[in-house]
């Protein structure tokens, strides 16, 4: 089995699925010869030809808009936003078009366009490319959001997202685009949206986590080990809709739960998981669910490792739950 | 105030009594084709009477007219079936031409079990997909760039369907204007925009919108052909549509089309145009009503029977009477289906949220309608 980074797994994806269904289509700016700006498109318009693989002008609402049209008229296509930071431009489209389609028309107009999009921060990209948007996406009803952390998962929700007939907005963790390495399985096959995946078994507190915060989680995790604390991990991989069951099942046997996420504590996606839970759940709980996540600013240039959560605060966070 | 004169740059064929403008070419409309078009032509008018006199009585919530717009509705009768229309909000003969049907057009305004989208969105939002006609949108201009994806796949796919996208002469201030214009150009794609400049978004005038000559004006700088129309004239109105559909299907790009014309009365059953027009200004434009021109020119052409005009009129309104008595037997949707259609499936948060709300006593609605 090959090793790959996400990069490589998500270019892989979109190969495979072409090669398998000739309405799909590639379209975004520099996604052509170029390759794209991350390499996830590099060699597609090579095999595939420039009427799949679309350079587009420069305006991301007109990359959505389109896509958009070209979904109602039968075609597959997997749009990419450069930075997720450049997708508001475009959240008309997104939330009041793309995400309504179905909807509104009474189910006449299934609009499956799977949005591709690099987020989070780690670059050196300061606030216009660092940013994790995702719960604009996650509290807007018709699109379903997915957030891989690894080469695996990427290929395989990927591919998973272009099968099904619902909107999607992929987010891809850019910090960790090439640095997250593993064995990806050749050709076909899928990983089930809106299933998480626990990456850390144990007992006494679980870390929910999705996207590039999932190895930070998993650090935090092995350096509560070394501390005689045991840590389940799980990443979330699908935002919207969530895992609720895994995450019950976890917090129940644990009684204990840390949330981790990149974007602005206030309203983040964080805070609903820890309602979610506490509805469902309290009576297992040994301590107040925390939240570990990006501070109510916007994301800094110079200081972005003080702002990223990090696996010491995570830690912290867990040894706080264990001493409520 | 917009410019009543016909001017240089102004397609037109028929004079505003109808008849053929000297040495103009008159296109080449089948008779039936015509005849349809008139026949359809009025029935929009009887409905938009009809179903604002409804707003008033308190029955429908909300109205849009198209009254003295309703020629350029039927640029639609130059495309072929297979032609994708992504229309604005106010263009119902292309509804009504295309086989949308009176029960259809009433049913979706009441938002009831039977409307083609499950009472999902305000009235004169409809959608048929059997028809290529797409869904309708409130927010301005979101369509266009959309219409140019549709007309671009249909290139990529190999086939010569086009894609014509109806909007507002305001419309054209917006991003997505800019934005679909200049992929359909960039992409040459067969698409065919139709700005209805009809002097007034809502209460705001054309020189407000722009500090052009022309809207058509704007085309240039996407490197297509912009187009200025008579849009009361429904002979010229064909006449350069069928051009730019030509065009299209012969892979030389998108065309704009300004159609000229007036918004007779409101933009909605909310507005009052008494606050910010002058009354006299609507008088003008009625002498130039599109349904008088075509009647003349149908007379002109010895294809006018004023019989077949009652008639056709009679049973229209029977027709609306008759979806309108049914409409009192035709519930609401029902209410789970509120969840329905979000996605393709029900998603957890979804079926846990619906079965909370069908546990819950029922709410009436507070609006009679």
């Amino acid at each position: 089995m090959p090793t790959m980074n996400i990069i490589e797994a998500v270019r892989d994806a979109l190969r495979t699925q072409m090669r398998a269904d000739s309405r799909v289509v590639v379209l975004g700016e520099d996604v052509g010869k170029f390759g794209g700006v991350f390499r996830a498109t590099s060699g597609l318009v090579e095999e595939f030809g420039a009427e799949r693989v679309i350079d587009t002008p420069l305006a991301e609402a007109g990359i959505i808009g389109t896509a958009i049209g070209m979904a109602l008229y039968g075609l597959r296509p997997v749009p990419e936003i450069q930075f997720g930071d450049f997708i508001f431009p475009a959240v008309d489209q997104i939330v009041n078009e793309l995400a309504k389609f179905r909807y509104r028309s009474g189910g006449q107009y299934p609009c499956p366009v799977v949005i591709r999009t690099p987020v989070g921060g780690g670059i050196r990209g300061g606030h216009y490319h660092s940013q994790s948007p995702e719960v604009l996406f996650i509290h807007t009803p018709g699109i379903k959001v997915v957030a891989p952390s690894n080469p695996y998962d990427a290929k395989g929700l990927l591919l998973a997202c272009m099968r099904q007939n619902d909107p999607v907005l992929f987010m891809e963790p850019k910090r960790i685009y090439r640095a997250s390495k593993g064995e990806v399985p050749e050709g076909e096959y899928t990983v089930e949206i809106g299933k998480a995946a626990v990456v850390r078994e144990g007992t006494q507190c679980t870390v929910l986590a999705w996207s590039g915060m999932t190895s930070i989680a998993e650090e935090a995790g092995k350096k509560a080990e070394a501390a005689g604390i045991s840590v389940e991990v799980i990443d979330l991989r699908t935002l919207m809709p969530f895992d609720i069951d895994t995450i019950l099942d976890s917090v129940k046997k644990t009684g204990r739960c840390v949330v981790v996420h990149e974007a602005p504590k206030t309203a983040g996606f964080g805070g609903e998981l820890v309602a979610s839970i506490q509805e469902r759940a309290l009576e297992y709980l040994e301590a107040p669910i925390l939240r570990v996540a990006g501070f109510d600013t916007p994301f800094p240039y110079t200081l972005e490792h003080e702002y990223l959560p990090n696996a010491d605060r995570v830690l912290g966070a867990i040894r706080q739950t264990l001493e409520w | 105030m917009v410019a009543v004169q016909a001017q240089d740059d102004l397609r037109r064929v028929l004079d505003d009594e109808g008849k053929p403008l000297p040495g103009v070419q008159v296109p080449a409309i089948p008779e039936d084709t015509l005849l349809k078009i008139f026949d359809t032509m009025a029935l929009v008018r009887i409905m938009d009477d009809r179903m604002m006199r409804l707003q008033r009585q308190g029955r429908l919530g909300f109205y849009m007219k198209s009254i003295g717009e309703e020629a350029s509705h039927f640029a639609v009768a130059a495309l072929r079936a297979s032609d994708w229309v992504y229309p604005s909000y106010r263009e119902q003969g292309a509804w009504f031409w295309r086989g949308y049907t009176i029960e259809q057009f009433v049913n979706q305004l009441f938002g009831n079990e039977k409307d083609p989208v499950k009472g999902r969105q305000m009235p004169v939002h409809h959608s048929a997909n059997w028809l290529n006609l797409v869904s309708i949108s409130s927010p301005v201009g979101t369509q266009i760039p959309q219409a140019v994806g549709t007309a671009y796949a249909a290139k990529i796919a190999g086939k010569d369907d086009v894609a014509m996208v109806y909007f507002g002469e305001g419309t054209s201030s917006t991003g997505e204007f800019h934005v679909g214009m200049n992929f359909a150009g960039v992409w040459k794609a067969p698409c065919i925009f139709l700005c209805r400049n009809n002097g007034w978004a809502i209460s705001v005038p054309t020189e407000k919108q722009t500090a052009a000559k022309t809207f058509a004006s704007k085309a240039i700088g996407y490197g297509m052909p912009g187009i200025r129309v008579d849009g009361n004239d429904l002979l010229a109105v064909w006449q350069v549509t069928s051009e730019a559909i030509a065009r299209a299907r012969a892979g030389q790009g998108p065309t704009m089309i300004e159609a000229l014309t007036y918004r007779i009365q409101g933009h909605s059953s909310s507005d009052d145009p008494s606050v910010y027009r002058d009354p006299k200004e609507p008088e003008i434009w009625e002498k130039r009503d599109p349904l008088n021109r075509l009647r003349n020119y149908l007379r002109h052409c010895g294809l006018y029977n004023e019989a077949a005009e009652k008639a056709h009129s009679e049973q229209v309104n029977q027709a609306i009477t008759d979806a309108l008595a049914a409409v009192d037997h035709i519930p609401a949707p029902v209410v789970e289906s509120m969840f329905d259609d979000v996605y393709e499936e029900l998603p957890w948060n979804l079926r846990e949220q619906r079965q909370y709300l069908m546990a819950q006593p029922r709410t009436k609605s507070p609006h009679q309608h």
